[in-house]
């Protein structure tokens, strides 16, 4: 069935899709219509799930590990200010194994109040053992967040899909959602193992000793690569019902290309536009649209960009005094191997500024100067 | 020129200037407004997200003559203790610091730090205004939406089946010297209470009672009048309880049904005439309990009672000439 919804109300449908059966959120613009339409849906019996209205993130975040631990499909949403209040437990709900999923509309932090797009709320929660999805159109959220759900119960990581406020959450655009057996095949109920439950009486996340958080910590690292594979699965999986195919590094007429945008989000749609541009003006350029940030896909990004003559990496978002964050992840992948390009940082969009297609062509132009330095802050006013 | 009268009944001073981001008829922006002529200009304000962190405006404008720090949501009260600690370290002391927070930010997400900072009786202001919902992330529920509202999050044909959270209650259990509430349609009462307010050491709380035309879904033109409604029905009593002494301001003589204040609003256009009943019939269980604080934390405490007559003669100006209906 296709519909035409916001980015928004396609997480919502998601969630109901997904048949979540407890959804704890906390409103927050831009985010606030994927709640109200949940509990719209929980309210009138469309979505057979609990709806707990909670006082704040954290607790939303907690009253979906509580509800994980009892063997429930759980599911919130949240931005920015609410990301970062759950930091705590989102290392909580990875620590303990639980396959919570989360939309989070990319918005950027305060202070100064801000309401518009960049990466850093979800960017800084890198470490906290959570897997992450950059999606960049509404039919990418829907799939992301089904796709995600499948991978988190497996290997008992949770899952974040990242969408960006405005240019996502609040821009409709044309959604087909699969039919409910399709869905159900493709994503049946959660089998949890491990639940809190009177029969099997056991702590969780007990006080544990040198001797064993190593290794906990091992396991929890080891999942994280594991999840490469799965994902890779459960993507051909979903392709094959829907024909849409996910690539956790999805290149864009690279093969050939001298010049290569390394993209996320919004932007990854932008750059096809600047490449198609590019292209008819007779330039090799190419974009590569990185989905899956966690696990990061480093063979992917080696092989698609060894041997090309540079690589711009696009980032909305900034680890202060160093630089983007993709950009560091790119350049970790591609460090001492074969072939290996040289890779220059691009700043760009920044607290929703707009990134176009002629900036996009920009940056490619800049980085195409032998004189292009390593990082950039693109078009930023003195 | 004017002829200036010789006693105003409410300062003439304005700490806030026009241009500001609020809707027409909002209810928070009076309170404000009040507010700071009673607390004058030796005075800071740390504001957490709310619709008044829009409304002061954007950068690099303010509409405040007085500091306003922003800070985050669920933070108010612990801002205030840092500003208010940080003050008299610097050599600032007798600086008025207030928390201005909505109903939200006090009784949802900031409560864990209000109760704290109250627990410690840390020498702050903290102001509610409380509009009944989350109204800048536009009209969801919150802890202190009333039974019966409509939200964008309780939909009318699930309205909300909880009663309102009473802070009050919550504020006077940790023993602070000043509890208080007060509304915006009541300018001396307001202005009487922040001041006495600002000359207490330790915490006091204020929740103001604020229309807010589009969440309750009404006419601008009623922002007043709904306030006044709320309190001539009793749904909002105008409390005073200090050191666990509870004083009911205002007891108007001829009660207004409820349903005079329900049928201004389109967030209770659901409400069928049995569920109308029902809200009256809570408002009056509520009245009668605050009755009987009233009198017995005063006799506990060997204080005289004040006749209705006198308590309600104080009142004066646009207080008094409130209408019963
Ligand atoms: C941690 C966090 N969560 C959520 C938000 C989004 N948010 C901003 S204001 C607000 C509601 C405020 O409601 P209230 O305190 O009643 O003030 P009002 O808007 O009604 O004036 C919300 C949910 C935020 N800024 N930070
Ligand atoms: S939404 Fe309500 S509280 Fe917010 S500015 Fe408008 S009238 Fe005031
Ligand atoms: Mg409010």
């Amino acid at each position: 069935m296709r519909e035409v919804v916001t980015g928004n109300h396609t997480v919502s449908h998601a969630a109901r899709v997904a048949r979540a059966q407890v959804v704890s959120a906390y409103p927050i613009t831009p985010q606030t219509q994927v709640v109200e339409k949940i509990s719209e849906f929980v309210a009138d019996g469309i979505m057979d799930a609990k709806f707990i209205k909670v006082e704040s993130e954290h607790s939303a975040m907690v009253a979906c590990i509580g509800a994980s631990a009892a063997g429930a499909r759980a599911f919130t949403a949240t931005s920015a200010q609410g990301l970062a209040l759950m930091h705590e437990v989102l290392h909580w709900a990875a620590n303990a194994r639980l396959p919570v999923v989360l939309a989070n509309i990319n918005r950027a932090m305060g202070p100064p109040w801000t309401i518009w797009t960049d990466q850093i709320d979800s960017l800084s929660q890198r470490d906290t053992g959570w897997m992450q999805f950059y999606a960049d159109s509404n039919q990418d959220i829907f799939d992301s967040i089904l796709i995600s759900f499948k991978v988190a119960e497996q290997v008992l990581l949770p899952a974040m899909v990242v969408l960006e406020a405005f240019f996502l959450s609040h821009t409709a655009e044309p959604v087909d959602f699969p039919e409910q057996e399709e869905a159900d095949r493709f994503l049946p109920p959660r089998v949890a193992t491990h639940t809190v439950d009177p029969e099997h009486p056991a702590a969780f996340g007990g006080l544990t000793g040198p001797d064993h958080y190593y290794e906990l910590k091992y396991m929890e690292h080891n999942a994280m690569l594991e999840a490469e594979g799965v994902i890779k699965r459960a993507a051909r999986e979903y392709g094959d019902i829907t024909g849409r195919y996910y690539k956790m590094a999805d290149p864009y007429a690279c093969e050939d290309a001298d010049t290569v945008l390394v993209v996320s989000g919004g932007i990854a749609s932008t750059a096809k536009d600047a490449v198609d541009e590019a292209r008819a003006a007779g330039k090799k350029l190419g974009s590569l649209k990185i989905w899956a940030f966690r696990p990061f896909p480093r063979e992917a990004v080696r092989e698609l960009l060894a041997g090309k003559k540079r690589v711009a990496v696009v980032d909305r978002n900034i680890s202060f005094g160093q630089e983007g964050i993709f950009c560091t992840e790119v350049k970790a992948s591609l460090y001492g191997r074969d072939g290996a390009p040289p890779v220059l940082g691009f700043i760009a969009g920044l607290g929703g500024r707009d990134v176009k297609v002629r900036d996009l062509l920009a940056i490619a132009e800049a980085a195409e100067k032998a004189d292009c330095p390593e990082f950039n802050w693109y078009g930023a006013k003195p | 020129m004017a002829e200036v009268p010789k006693k105003l009944t409410i300062p003439a001073e304005e700490y806030i200037c026009s241009g500001h981001l609020a809707c027409q008829g909002c209810g928070a922006a009076l309170a404000m407004r009040y507010a700071l002529k009673a607390l004058g200009p030796n005075t800071v304000y740390t504001v957490p997200a709310c619709c008044w962190s829009v409304i002061d405006g954007p950068f690099p404008y303010t509409t405040l003559g007085v500091p306003l720090f922003h800070i985050a949501f669920e933070a108010a009260a612990a801002s205030a203790c840092g500003l208010s600690a940080g003050l008299e370290m610097v050599g600032k002391k007798g600086v008025n610091v207030v928390a201005w927070a909505g109903d939200g930010g006090t009784a949802d997400i900031g409560i864990q730090a209000l109760s704290g900072a109250a627990e410690r009786n840390d020498n702050i202001l903290y102001i509610c205004y409380d509009n009944e919902a989350y109204m800048n992330t536009g009209v969801q529920r919150s802890s202190s939406t009333p039974w019966g509202a409509w939200t964008t999050t309780t939909p009318a044909r699930h309205f909300k089946k909880r009663p309102k959270k009473n802070l009050v209650d919550i504020m006077v259990a940790h023993q602070i010297p000043y509890v208080a509430t007060a509304a915006m349609a009541f300018p001396e009462d307001l202005i009487r209470k922040v001041s006495k307010a600002k000359d207490i050491e330790g915490t006091k709380y204020i929740q103001i009672f604020a229309s807010c035309p589009p969440g309750w879904r009404m006419a601008p033109e009623y922002a007043v009048k709904a306030v006044r409604l709320a309190v001539n029905t009793r749904i909002w009593p105008q409390l005073e309880v200090e050191h666990g002494v509870y004083t009911i301001n205002r007891k108007p003589r001829k009660y207004t049904p409820v349903a005079e204040y329900l049928k201004l609003q389109g967030r209770f256009a659901h409400l069928t005439e049995e569920q109308i009943e029902q809200m009256q019939e809570m408002v009056e269980r509520e009245w009668d309990r605050l009755l009987f604080l009233e009198k017995s934390t005063h006799e506990m405490a060997g204080l005289p009672l004040a006749g209705e007559k006198a308590a309600a003669s104080k009142e004066g100006g646009a207080g008094a000439a409130a209408g019963q209906g």
